[in-house]
């Protein structure tokens, strides 16, 4: 299959020299995480609280969401619920047109992102402009996200100013960050001023209070919402916290988790529209349900989308987020995929050596690595099968549950000529793109440990 | 005491002296040991294939194992927590789990380290298994904030002459990861490339770990890539006497 992991991640190490920058890119957050980590005493305590604190609020979810629903409508914000997908879309663009709102500024939301909320809006006929940096980048390339806290980490800065020499018609060839991150402010200042409406994803929503949280670096969540007489926040519904005791917990794990800060640049609080604006909140199921229901899924849930479990797993930092083809990337997102579609994403669970680093990195101690197991064993069963796969496991299997078969199996194995074993009928023995080897088989001893054991007997 | 030993499909075949030295290592500790005959194979291949439902009755000869013998020791840590995690799990007790050990945690927990005495006299670097450390706790990943112990460096602090080198990175996967060494080859072999610079760059002679699995995997990209490195499975250094070359 064309579109699998394997097949991209292969193009993306065979031919880009991206491999070894990326994969550094990545661990650099890692380490920075390290070291914030090592700042905080209890940090395997906070995991644990906050672990618990989201299984709580699971487990009264519905009476959570609706007290959220009472404060937030009583704080004079406007609250809408979407099923799925489709009811985002709709919702925004009509709540859109009722206020007269052609253009549009976006902070990021994975959300929306998830939802095709962009060129569902740009088809309707809106301006939708992301004014998260990384986020402008890829929607200038017509990309998506790579990484769910860092969008464009995938491309070096020459990409950038290519892109920006395009579309924004800096100087041809000046790849200076301070150079390029000045023209895009400044394109971006005038997108904030002309824009109609400013949409915001949403990191917590605080049931007490009804307030939403967003946390941004660069503030462009809050430029949005303080210069728009429309505003709209889009939440995923496992977003909610019981309280601001609570949501202290979350605010200390977040930044350092993703990006090895202390804390986000900004951390803004949404309560009350501003007199004359229209505020809206809208709470976004699209399969959280699914997950939801499934006993041994729902932990998935916890998920706060700090994006530690993508920095840490040696397989995403060498293969890059486009190779997992679906919104999230990374172990978390090989974990949600399926419910978004079983079969097209089922190579996803498989794209990972379960090493379980990423289980130890995250924050809210979600067992990645064990849920990665539980789907091969649904998948094998739910999708159609990888014919020459199953064949050899079954095959395999017959020979390790029988000693007959194994005992012929050993001597025929003898029998074969390594120059055999060495070729390329044995998949074991890669090749690079260069036909250099890339990994050869072992010499197969002539004795196996049971037969020399049997002659120590005697 | 009375120890059974299972020796792994992969290691029977292709690394018989793993096998050896471990039984030679057991009875130097004092353990009386019987090769386990019954049991092939954990099950891990297939069931980290997601065909965990082939393997229905490979618990078998392992409870029948853990009825006849005090303990029951695998040089393979991979294998030793998948009976732990998955195939004995939902059959045993916690008591009856716990007689299931990988060979260093066995003589780093149970017998202790007096009576182990080896030789060898190189520089060697420490490859963390992610099996043995994340899955049984060997030691503390480089992830979380808990003090810091190491079990394999224990064990191999007995050994002498060897001077262990644990280089940056030592707990990151080595690619290897079952049947996605061959379905994901790419990201697989770069990522045991990785590992050879690391140990390279650090100048070490010979790289060890808790798993031949990891070991086979990290020796087929060495011999491609013509380095000088070999491997040595942790019970071959145990086991070794000499000051040396005759270890092959």
């Amino acid at each position: 299959m064309k579109g699998t992991h394997a097949n991209l991640s292969k193009e993306f190490i065979t031919t880009s020299d991206k491999t070894d920058w990326h994969n550094d890119a990545l661990w650099f957050l890692r380490a920075k995480r390290d070291k914030q980590r090592d700042t905080i005493e209890d940090w395997e305590k906070l995991r644990s609280t906050a672990a618990a604190i989201k299984d709580h609020t699971l487990s009264r979810l519905a009476d959570y969401l609706q007290t959220f629903e009472e404060n937030a409508l009583q704080n004079g914000m406007q609250v809408h619920w979407a099923w799925d997908d489709a009811e985002l879309r709709e919702i925004t663009a009509s709540i859109l047109r009722e206020n007269n709102a052609r253009s549009v500024v976006k902070s990021k939301s994975m959300l929306t992102e998830e939802c095709g909320l962009n060129p569902y809006l740009e088809k309707e006929g809106f301006d939708v402009v992301d004014t998260d940096l990384g986020e402008r980048i890829v929607q200038l390339r017509k990309e998506h996200p790579s990484h769910i806290v860092v969008p464009a980490i995938h491309l070096k800065k020459e990409e950038v100013s290519d892109t920006f020499h395009e579309k924004m018609q800096t100087e041809k060839g000046n790849a200076d960050p301070g150079y390029l991150t000045a023209a895009a402010r400044e394109a971006l200042r005038k997108d904030f001023i002309k824009a109609d409406a400013a949409i915001t994803g949403v990191n917590f929503g605080v049931a007490e209070s009804g307030a939403v949280v967003v946390c941004t670096n660069e503030g462009n969540a809050d430029m949005g919402v303080h210069s728009k007489k429309t505003v709209i926040h889009c939440m995923g519904l496992e977003k909610l916290v019981p309280g601001y005791k609570e949501l202290a917990v979350f605010t200390r794990l977040l930044a350092r988790s993703a990006t090895g800060q202390p804390v986000t640049v900004f951390t803004s609080h949404y309560r009350k529209p501003r007199p004359d604006v229209k505020q809206h909140i809208i709470i976004v199921n699209n399969k959280r349900t699914d997950i939801y229901t499934d006993p041994e899924f729902r932990q998935a849930m916890r998920c706060i989308r700090c994006g530690a479990c993508m920095n840490t797993c040696p397989v995403y930092r060498r293969s890059g987020g486009h190779s997992y083809h679906h919104t999230v990337p990374g172990p978390i997102g090989s974990v949600l995929a399926p419910f978004y579609g079983k079969e097209k994403n089922k190579d996803l669970p498989f794209a990972s050596t379960l090493c379980g680093s990423c289980n130890n990195v995250c924050p809210v101690k979600i067992d990645l690595a064990g849920l990665l197991y539980k789907w091969r064993q649904k998948l094998t069963d739910e999708t159609s099968a990888d014919t020459s796969k199953k064949m050899s496991m079954q095959v395999g299997s017959s020979i390790l549950k029988s000693h007959k078969k194994y005992g012929m199996v050993t001597t025929a194995f003898r029998w074969v000529p390594k120059s055999l074993l060495q070729s390329k009928f044995n998949p074991w023995n890669s090749k690079g793109e260069d036909g250099k080897k890339a990994r050869v088989f072992p010499e197969v001893p002539g004795e196996t440990f049971r037969q020399w054991y049997k002659k120590r007997q005697k | 005491m009375l120890v059974g030993l299972f020796v792994p499909c992969y290691i029977d075949q292709l690394y018989p002296k793993v096998g050896k030295d471990t039984l030679e290592v057991l009875e130097k500790v004092g353990c009386t040991v019987v090769f386990l005959q019954d049991p092939l194979c954990c099950g891990q291949p297939m069931a980290n294939s997601g065909y965990e439902k082939m393997t229905r009755g490979y618990e078998k000869p392992f409870l029948k194992a853990l009825q006849e013998v005090d303990y029951l020791v695998t040089p393979s840590a991979s294998c030793s927590s998948h009976l732990t995690h998955h195939l004995l799990k939902p059959l045993v007790g916690k008591e009856e789990l716990s007689r299931v050990r990988e060979l260093t945690e066995f003589l780093h927990d149970v017998t202790g380290l007096e009576k182990l005495k080896a030789s060898f006299p190189h520089k060697v670097g420490l490859h963390l298994s992610c099996h043995g450390l994340r899955g049984l706790n060997l030691g503390t990943p480089s992830e979380l904030k808990v003090p810091h112990y190491s079990k394999i460096e224990e064990v191999l602090s007995t050994v002498d002459g060897l001077e262990l080198v644990v280089p940056p990175k030592a707990d990151e996967c080595c690619g290897f990861g079952g049947s996605f060494a061959v379905s994901e080859a790419a990201v697989s072999v770069k990522m045991g490339s990785d590992k050879m610079k690391g140990m390279s760059m650090a100048g070490v002679e010979y790289v060890t770990a808790t798993d031949m699995s990891c070991l086979m995997h990290l020796e087929g990209v060495f011999q491609a890539e013509n380095s000088p490195m070999k491997i040595m499975h942790i019970a071959e250094l145990l086991n070794s006497e000499e000051g040396g070359s005759g270890n092959q």
